[in-house]
């Protein structure tokens, strides 16, 4: 077997998996953070303890997603950090306001409270927003001209509407009556926002990168893409059926809106990969350019085959804890 | 703008962030060993205090792991932000160590967290109590990762360089780089004295505030006793690395002391103010042929000086001072712990006031040495960001100073406040008075307005 071929290849498919797993997790639970403001104050605390186990781990995952890029990547991990510089620091500032938020609001002096529930939903949408920013950059090739800096903001203003709808999502399956009515309700909301947006940037993508356009308006190859809309135009008229019909989710089958998300972001997830791959920089470097020595890799390698599935299956067990309805959480 | 280099506020951009982040892994490391303890010690004898004990303590370590974990994001971003040459050049070495870390580590720690913090009532006994060993575990695994990179930044062996890229010929060397062993020592240690102190000193306030519970004093005393061991222990340790250094990184050492001349019979300079423009320590107070016996083990063995590395030292006075200011407060450490040890145990009293006082004092005296430490450490190490093989200025990112300039700002601002946040939240909980804060378990959430818990 060719490990030059091989191994690049693989951490290729780590890293999108890390970040896929990474948007489907983290991703709702930053959007009930940017719920949060339009809740009650009761109603705040069992949002909260929704995610209140989970975050931490959720958000490892894009360590783990930007630690491959470094550890298998690193030509190009230096390049497209340094390009993304002012999203890249938006983004850590979120996530610090996010994550100390949390916990102080639950040691805070009663009149702070509200401060930092403020600083909850903020931290949370300046990360939404800036990740947005983020995946512009990447998929414009770290483009520097007008039109991928429209391109970044259109993201930009996606990312969050499809945050808010794993959040709500999240929350139908653990919340019951006001506040599941109240999540089913953004969702509503925010499902044609977010439907009309990732048509956009499908669209954008092959118009801003002539590298994908290729890829796909090619004949007969873009023939096998065809199947990835397809599914995602199917997925999508799914999901505005259960909203619009809610008998399905409120009888007792309420996972079905956050299974069908997942299945939109495994396909979109797809999607990007057929386009990028397999450049790691669009149009300027390829993965295996960038890859590290394969000496490097191989140690990697080993330690990754052994230790993912472990993760995946201790992440299994400690959702299985948390399963059913949140109540309000307390340090046992 | 300003014409700031953008060097210089990219080293100190990355050394306030890594600053800022050092603070809390030195208290969660060791805090998770001690509420392991606690937990154990509840298991074991039924004691209720130890369980008081953990449910207050383990406040204190959600929160600051919080904020370990979010600073430590930033220092991931880090280095492809601020050193993309870095990656560039040692990512053939520096990736997989960082990579093993998260794989190891970071996964263990966050996910085991969550059953730990929410999980008691759900699982248990004996997974509650695997949940808080795998987080123990998970940090010091992850010390053990981090180390070793930093550890190789300052020794490196192991490795071969072609066009300029440094390529693995043995893990085995890279891994357990001749520094290794003393820099993970010695930082296990520190952070079990951070978080001991941390410890004592809240107790030590609320036992003087008269808010203590029962336990308080119980977990004072075992404070106390875990001190008593670790301080001595670090000087020993602490010496042994210093020895290390001398060998692999003189320039180091010769900064650290203040020599400036190489000589034999050198004398240990207490105090003083290294100059470099004249090349002399001015004020200095000097124990004579201290030094060289330290570092040889002979009253007249040859110490090398700063003249030997001509350009190529670290600035002296600020290592010089920071390494005073560390074995200052390891010192200090001993003093108080022992002092303790004496009333807790020789005179079988009560506390006095001066101990509480003093342990008071010493509350976050351990984040003090660690960072000190680590100054005498990486700006020892400088202008090198591999010892001996790659400096700084060929790695560093391209930013223009008014970009880093303003960053820099913005994360100067929110550490202000979060650290302000952080001790005045300390303050707050250990103000209450016990019973107050047992009807604080309910967190996140309703920690100040009541709501009967409903399960969980
Ligand atoms: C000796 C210990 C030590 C040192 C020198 C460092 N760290 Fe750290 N780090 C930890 C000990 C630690 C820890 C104990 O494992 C933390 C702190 C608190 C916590 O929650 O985990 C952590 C958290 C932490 C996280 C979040 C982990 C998570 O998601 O759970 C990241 C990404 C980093 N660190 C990265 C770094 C980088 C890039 C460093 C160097 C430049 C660094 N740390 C220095
Ligand atoms: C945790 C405690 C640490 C502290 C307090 C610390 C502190 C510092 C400081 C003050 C500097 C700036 C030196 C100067 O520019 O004069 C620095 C530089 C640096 N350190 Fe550390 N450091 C720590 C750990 C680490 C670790 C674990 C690593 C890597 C694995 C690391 C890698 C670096 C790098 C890459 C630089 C920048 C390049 C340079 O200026 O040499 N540091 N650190
Ligand atoms: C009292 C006697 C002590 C001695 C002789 C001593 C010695 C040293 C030396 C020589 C170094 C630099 C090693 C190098 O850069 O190669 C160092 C670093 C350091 N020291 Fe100490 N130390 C002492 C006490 C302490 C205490 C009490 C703490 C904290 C509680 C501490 C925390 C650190 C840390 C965090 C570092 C940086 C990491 C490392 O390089 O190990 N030290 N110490």
């Amino acid at each position: 077997m060719d490990l030059d071929f091989w191994l690049p290849l693989f951490f290729a498919g780590a890293m999108g998996l890390a970040l896929l797993i990474y948007v489907v997790l983290d991703g709702y639970d930053l959007g009930i953070g940017i719920l949060l403001p339009f809740a009650e104050d009761s109603e705040k605390d069992i949002m909260i303890a929704a995610i209140g186990p989970f975050w931490d781990a959720n958000e490892t995952w894009i360590v783990l997603g930007i630690g491959i890029l470094l550890i298998a990547f690193p030509q190009a991990h230096g390049q497209i950090l340094t390009a993304m510089y002012i999203p890249v620091t938006l983004m850590l500032m979120g996530l610090i306001l996010r994550g100390i938020a949390f916990d102080f609001r639950a040691k805070a002096i009663a009149h702070r409270k509200d401060m930092w529930n403020a600083i909850f939903a903020i931290g949370s949408l300046i990360t939404a927003v800036s990740q947005g920013w983020m995946l512009g950059t990447y998929i414009t090739g770290l483009g520097q001209s007008g039109i991928s800096y429209l391109f970044s903001v259109l993201i930009a203003v996606t990312l969050p509407a499809l945050y808010i709808l794993l959040g709500s999502a999240w929350l139908l399956i653990k919340t019951e009556d006001e506040l599941f009515d109240k999540a089913l309700g953004w969702a509503k909301k925010s499902i044609l926002p977010m439907g009309a947006a990732l048509l956009l940037v499908s669209l954008a993508t092959p118009l801003i990168s002539e590298t994908i356009a290729d890829k796909w308006f090619s004949f007969p190859e873009g023939l096998r893409l065809l199947p990835i809309p397809l599914l995602s135009m199917a997925t999508f008229a799914g999901l505005l059926w259960l909203l619009s019909d809610q008998k399905t989710l409120r009888s007792g089958r309420e996972w079905l809106l956050y299974a069908g998300l997942i299945l939109l972001c495994v396909l979109a997830a797809l999607g990007l990969a057929y386009s990028i791959l397999p450049d790691i920089i669009i149009g300027q470097m390829t993965i295996w350019e960038s890859a590290s020595s394969t000496k490097s890799l191989l140690f990697t390698f080993w330690g990754t085959a052994i230790v993912l599935p472990a993760i995946i299956a201790y992440t299994f067990f400690v959702y299985r804890i948390f399963s059913g309805k949140a109540t309000a959480l307390t340090y046992e | 703008m300003p014409d700031i280099d953008p060097y210089i506020l990219a080293r100190a951009q990355f050394a306030a962030n890594i600053s800022f982040h050092i603070l809390f892994p030195s208290i969660t490391m060791g805090l998770a060993w001690i509420l392991l303890f606690f937990r154990l010690r509840f298991t074991t004898s039924g004691d209720k205090h130890w369980e008081h004990a953990y449910h207050f303590w383990v406040k204190i370590f959600a929160l600051s792991f919080a904020i370990g974990v979010v600073s430590g994001i930033t220092m991931s971003f880090q280095f492809g932000t601020n050193w993309p040459g870095f990656m560039e050049r040692t990512g053939n070495i520096s990736g997989p160590l960082l990579g093993y870390e998260v794989l190891t580590a970071f996964f263990l720690e966050a996910t085991f967290l969550g059953v730990m913090l929410f999980g008691k009532n759900r699982v248990s006994n004996k997974v509650h109590l695997l949940a808080c060993a795998l987080v123990a575990v998970g940090t010091s695994l992850s010390a053990f990762w981090i180390l070793s990179l930093n550890s190789w930044m300052q020794t490196p062996t192991g490795y071969t360089i072609e066009n300029g890229v440094f390529y693995v010929d043995s893990w085995t060397a890279v891994i357990f780089n001749p520094s290794f062993p003393y820099r993970l020592a010695h930082m296990m240690t520190a952070t079990m004295l951070t978080a001991a102190f941390l410890v004592m000193g809240v107790s030590a306030w609320r036992m003087k505030q008269k808010v203590d519970g029962p336990g308080t004093a119980k977990i004072f005393k075992a404070m106390a006793v875990m001190a008593m061991i670790f301080a001595p222990l670090q000087v020993v340790i602490g010496d042994l690395h210093g020895l290390n250094t001398l060998a692999h990184q003189p320039a180091k050492i010769a900064a650290i002391e203040g020599v400036w001349e190489t000589e034999r019979g050198v004398p240990f300079t207490v105090f003083g103010f290294p100059d470099e423009d004249t090349r002399t320590t001015r004020f200095a107070l000097e124990i004579p042929y201290a030094a060289s016996w330290i570092l040889t083990h002979d009253i007249n063995g040859e110490v090398r000086g700063l003249n030997e590395f001509e350009g190529e030292h670290p600035p002296v006075a600020i290592v010089f001072w920071s390494f005073r200011v560390m074995v200052g407060i390891g010192m200090l450490m001993i003093l108080v712990s022992w002092w303790a040890g004496w009333e807790l145990f020789k005179r079988k009293q009560k506390p006095s006031t001066w101990l509480l006082n003093a342990a008071s004092w010493m509350t976050f005296s351990g984040w003090v040495a660690v960072l000190a430490g680590w100054y005498v450490t990486e700006i020892g190490r400088q202008p090198w960001i591999v010892h001996g093989l790659l400096t700084s200025a060929e790695v560093v990112a391209d930013h223009s100073s008014g970009i880093m300039l303003s960053t820099f700002t913005g994360y100067m601002a929110l550490y202000v406040f979060i650290l302000v946040s952080y001790i005045a939240t300390l303050r707050y909980m250990a103000t209450k008075p016990a019973a107050s804060l047992l009807a604080m378990d309910q967190v996140p959430g309703q920690a100040t307005h009541q709501q009967p818990a409903k399960g969980a």
